[in-house]
């Protein structure tokens, strides 16, 4: 056994965070935050170039054929960092269904290209429903001359505004269980698409409305077998729940880090406030939780890369974990910083915000321990 | 990152395996569902009896050196000792506290006639172990301590009392601290002696808890005359032979107690499935289901911050951060989980042994009274917070 991590994934670590403390600092973060895009073509090349946009893409597509526990070291630092834009919905969302769901074709189509930073995508799962599970798929996708025609309304589709394709999850099949949903690869501009920039608490993080109206698409749009798709769906959205958990340990981390340092430095009452065991003790409690959720999250992560019959089974473990973890050590972060800690200029409240974002995304801790429950046979 | 175990290992683990299968008495997996704790005065015999035994097998002391009556191993091996003995509800060892703290200390500090003398007889249960630090007026402030030893030719006399000893009714010899140069400063006066319980002069009451047991005790000391060569560490070296002991404390505590917690979760489970609420199912019950499945999620966790330090330890590194949650993290699920079973069983949590109505004999009413010392026992909850504060987040002292 070892539950550490290897040397060069150290490296990669000290890579990723040296690059992004240069290259996404607060001030970029702020200024990003503040576009539609939420990033900019020179910062994407550059991420592009560090090959990390293909990190988990197959070598065979020219990716660089890494696992879930390497992209838990990136997604650390990128939460760490609270970058922004699309990077979590092109390789976490998009990217792994088409890797997941693809034909030979399609993935040689859209790989290269998403590895290379030429082409972004997304998936969109979610419907006004909110529905997490098959039955929140109701989005009709019609037989019509070889091919299909989609209607309906999609939300909470990250960066389907930026997105060059959106991977759809919509209905072929009646009913509401797992058979009859199919996966579509459906181009942005495709005819009667409309996307919708919504106005979201986490600025860091753009989320959409995507209507469809008759969207007629050819039968090269399947993604994967016709009625099918909810398999490997569950499974793009587990992976990229336990990379969102890594994000979400990085910005803990972050958030702790910058409480420790002002509990040094602040005085009260003639005395640092982190002397006081007032302060002392929540920091020690933020400890524990920023270190239980790494512990579970890279549990979750190597389960994963392993394929373990437990792996449903760790998704749902660190979901509700950091989930509670994240928003408890964030609050506590803006409680021991006082009033600085709630103005706009202090980067607290973008840790604040995304882990509020972040507890929603893939489900609650609510949701994910009635699933530990329903998997643990309760 | 790697959790498959060697072709090694997996032996290892199957020879534990087979073995409690052949070995573990019956009647004792009912027995210690809720007993996640010190155990209860009942089972002092048959755990004796069954330490025994393990040791007899090999499997007490893995990671002691072999002279001392160890086998040598690593951590790994202690690992899967900790969880194959949970996955079959086994048994706790009666003398952890010789076990996991005195014989560490005594291997790491002591002379070589003290390390061929007392390390053996630890493993074997044939001279139980108990840990004179706390006094009525030291507690969390341990280096207060004012217990005097005061040299007398090659012997020192001892005078002032120890409180909350765990096991001093049926320990052989104690780890004490006692002052041995009031003149210096409190952290540099003490020393640490082994001292064995049956000298005239040790005087052990024991103290009835919150349960109605009697498993700790106020030890007195009436010129109680101990040989200087029972000196563990060099004089006024208490302070930093006592820490080493804490530490080993903590790391002994984290392999421990994940298993006891484990094996206390499981039977709360079992508990939920023949428990009902309102006339259905506690288990069909969603608030219930929520509970229960924190307390799995948690459980999980802990194992998973413990590997976390064990990994580095095996790299022969220093623990990290992790390793300092673990008491913090035993206690607030420990006690979590003993509320939940007193939910589980509602009115009926109000009965205690000796009704036949009270659920599982009040077994678990003794694991919810008992679990209140989690808390304060082996450093409170408090003072783990300060550590982590100050040794781990670097925060200034108070």
């Amino acid at each position: 056994m070892n539950f550490g991590f290897s040397d060069e994934q150290e490296l990669l670590r000290s890579t990723a965070r040296k690059f992004f403390e240069n290259e996404s600092p607060s001030e970029t973060v702020r200024r990003l935050m503040d576009t539609p895009e939420g990033m900019s073509p020179e910062l994407w090349a550059k991420i592009a170039e560090q090959g990390w946009l293909g990190l988990i893409v197959p070598e065979a597509y020219d990716g660089m054929g890494l696992g879930f526990v390497d992209l838990t070291v990136l997604m650390e630092e990128m939460g760490r960092a609270v970058v922004p834009g699309p990077y979590f919905s092109t390789v976490l969302l998009g990217g792994l269904a088409i890797l997941e769901a693809g034909n030979e074709a399609q993935k040689k189509e859209w790989l290269p290209k998403i590895a290379g930073g030429a082409r972004r995508a997304t998936l969109a799962w979610m419907e006004p429903t909110a529905m997490l599970g098959p039955a929140g798929v109701t989005l009709a996708a019609k037989a019509a001359g070889g091919g299909h025609t989609l209607s309906g309304t999609k939300l909470f589709v990250p960066d389907a505004h930026t997105a060059d394709a959106i991977v759809m999850a919509a209905r072929t099949g009646g009913g509401v269980g797992e058979d009859g949903v199919s996966l579509f690869l459906v181009p942005r501009t495709a005819r009667g698409v409309e996307v919708k920039l919504l106005p979201t608490m986490d600025q860091t993080r753009k989320l959409c409305e995507v209507t469809l109206t008759d969207v007629t698409l050819g039968p090269e749009a399947l993604l994967g077998a016709p009625g099918l798709g909810w398999k490997p769906l569950e499974r793009v959205l587990e992976r990229a729940c336990v990379a969102l958990c890594a994000e979400m340990c990085g910005g803990a981390q972050k958030v702790l880090d910058m409480t420790v340092e002002y509990a040094k430095i602040r005085q009260a009452f003639g005395k640092p406030i982190g002397s006081y065991q007032g302060v002392k003790h929540k920091a020690a409690d933020m400890l524990v939780d920023v270190e239980n959720s790494k512990s579970i999250t890279y549990y979750a992560a190597w389960a994963m890369d392993e394929g373990s019959p437990e792996g449903s089974l760790a998704v749902s473990m660190a979901k509700a974990y950091v989930s509670d973890a994240y928003r408890k050590v964030s609050a506590a972060g803006i409680q021991l910083h006082g009033g600085i800690g709630f103005t706009w200029e202090h980067d607290l409240h973008l840790y604040f915000k995304r882990a509020k974002g972040s507890e929603f995304t893939f489900g609650d801790a609510t949701y994910h321990r009635e699933r530990v429950a329903q998997l643990v046979n309760l | 990152m790697d959790f498959t175990l060697t072709p090694e290992q997996l032996s290892f683990r199957d020879e534990v395996r087979s073995w409690l299968k052949k070995n573990l008495p019956k009647d004792w997996s009912t027995k210690v569902q809720a007993a996640s704790d010190v155990p209860r005065e009942e089972a002092y015999d048959f755990l004796r009896q069954w330490q025994r035994k393990m040791y007899e097998a090999g499997f007490v002391g893995l990671t002691w050196p072999k002279e001392s009556g160890g086998r040598g191993l690593t951590f790994m091996e202690e690992m899967i000792l900790q969880e194959e003995m949970a996955l079959a509800k086994a048994p706790p060892v009666l003398n952890i506290l010789a076990v996991g703290m005195a014989g560490p200390t005594i291997n790491a500090y002591g002379t070589e006639e003290q390390k061929k003398r007392y390390p053996p007889k630890m493993l074997s249960c044939e001279e139980i172990w108990c840990q004179g630090y706390s006094e009525p007026n030291s507690g969390s402030d341990l280096a207060a301590l004012q217990t005097r030893a005061v040299k007398d030719g090659d012997h020192y006399v001892i005078n002032g009392q120890k409180v909350w000893t765990s096991l001093a009714h049926i320990a052989d010899y104690m780890m004490l601290l006692a002052r041995t140069d009031p003149h210096a400063p409190k952290h540099k006066g003490i020393t640490y002696f082994l001292l064995d319980m049956h000298t005239p002069g040790v005087t052990v009451k024991p103290l009835k808890q919150i349960t109605g047991d009697a498993e700790f005790n106020e030890v007195y000391f009436d010129n109680v005359r101990i040989h200087e060569s029972q000196i563990l560490g060099g004089l006024n070296n208490g302070w930093a032979v006592g820490l080493t002991t804490l530490m080993y404390e903590r790391l002994a505590l984290g392999f421990g107690l994940q298993v006891r917690l484990r094996i206390a979760l499981d039977g709360l489970v079992d508990l939920a499935r023949r428990s009902t609420k309102n006339g259905t199912p506690a288990t069909k019950d969603p608030v219930t289901r929520q509970k229960l499945a924190q307390m799995w999620i948690d459980t999980e966790v802990f194992k998973y911050t413990g590997a976390r330090a064990i990994t580095k330890l095996l790299k022969g590194e220093l623990p990290g951060p992790e390793a300092s949650t673990g008491k913090m993290m035993w206690v607030e699920g420990h006690q979590r989980l003993q509320e939940l079973a007193m939910e589980l069983e509602g009115p009926y949590s109000q009965l205690t042994k000796g009704s036949r109505w009270a659920v599982e004999n009040g077994l678990w009413q003794y694991g919810f009274l008992r679990s209140r010392a989690n808390s304060i026992e082996g450093g409170t909850t408090e003072i783990q917070r300060n550590i982590i504060g100050e040794r781990v987040l670097g925060l200034p002292k108070g």
